[in-house]
């Protein structure tokens, strides 16, 4: 997927979060199912962060496998590849509960200690 | 100096901007009473051509404006300029970066310039590419994807996201399959693992084949909006 625009995206959030204090770590969670190719987006990610906040963070990207629950039985399933299906009954009719994620979960930050603020 | 790490908790979309902005043209094309598709494809599956049969079977049933998407270039538009029916030509290259993909900023700057409320149907041609225009709502009502059967049968495997969002498969080209070694029946296996039980036509836009039920899933798709 289009990696330098998620990761400026990424960028704009940490820094807007971030609020003037220096960005660290930055933990990113990508669920399977989405477009994103972890190592295309660190090296995009390095190259936006310059000149912002995050400049120099570190981006740690979870990867979050599928998880579905079969609409059929009930069951609950963690399909490796396609086609989802559910490994009880062999359904096809997954409700997706995890692996479409796209966020950034939170940020590290630098704070200065408070009998240093002026 | 001593500095303290601190977590700060986040919980932000990546894609939470563009979201948004979907879903205030989404509420522009509710109000106005337009449904709208969002048509994608890989380059040269048949999106302009397929849109050309499009408004000339439909003229004088429902009232179609075309909103297109390309890198560069007016072609298709100029193409289509001929029904005149309302048109607006969104190029991402210039403002937009060259971006390969429409997102929901991109689709409302074109907005202004279509007569939504003369419209029951907007068609969003999308540029042509498999990949990222599946991942970037833009207000649409469906995702309606042009595959060629030149493009053989792994696709829907490769380009899950495209296929897995897809509201209905427009199978175009088939007067080539004599020509060709395309094994339908895989492609459609492929398309059901990835999407299982997605609609799907089988059109030509050379021979006008599967056009009609095209247009029937229009005119019934649309019943339900239309003022």
């Amino acid at each position: 997927m289009h990696e330098l625009a998620i990761a400026d995206s990424v960028v704009q959030i940490a820094s807007r979060h971030a609020a003037g204090r220096q960005v660290t770590k930055v933990y990113l969670k990508v669920g399977h199912l989405r477009q994103v190719v972890p190592s295309a987006l660190a090296f995009s990610f390095e190259l936006v962060a310059q000149g912002t906040p995050v400049e120099g963070a570190d981006l740690e990207i979870e990867e979050v496998p599928v998880r579905g629950k079969c609409r059929e039985c009930g069951a609950e399933s963690w399909p490796k590849a396609f086609p989802l299906q559910c490994g009880a009954c062999g359904g096809l009719d997954l409700l997706i509960l995890e692996g479409e994620e796209l966020y950034v979960e939170s940020l590290e930050l630098e704070e200065q200690p408070a009998e240093n603020r002026s | 100096m001593h500095r303290t790490a601190v977590k700060k908790v986040v919980l932000e979309g990546v894609l939470d901007a563009n979201d948004a902005l979907a879903q205030a043209n989404r509420e522009r094309f509710d109000e106005a009473g337009t449904y709208v598709i969002n048509l994608m494809s890989s380059p040269g599956a048949g999106k302009t051509s397929l849109l050309e049969h499009t408004l000339e079977l439909m003229r004088g049933k429902l009232r179609l404006g075309v909103l297109e998407g390309d890198v560069q270039t007016t072609l298709d538009a100029d193409r289509l300029a001929r029904f005149h029916v309302p048109l607006v030509q969104v190029n991402t290259d210039p403002g937009f970066g060259g971006e390969c993909h429409l997102d929901a900023n991109m689709v409302r700057s074109g907005l202004s310039e279509l007569p939504l409320n003369e419209m029951d149907v907007l068609v969003i041609e999308n540029v042509g590419n498999l990949v990222c225009p599946a991942e970037f709502k833009v207000g649409e009502d469906a995702r309606v994807m042009v595959y060629s059967v030149t493009e053989g049968e792994e696709k829907p495997l490769k380009y899950p996201l495209m296929f897995r969002t897809a509201d209905l498969v427009l199978v175009n080209k088939v007067d080539l399959l004599e020509h060709l070694d395309f094994d339908l029946e895989q492609f459609l296996g492929h398309l059901d693992a990835v999407n299982p039980g997605v609609e799907r036509i089988l059109t030509s836009a050379r021979t006008g084949r599967g056009l009609d039920e095209w247009c029937s899933w229009l005119e019934s798709n649309t019943s339900g909006t239309r003022r």
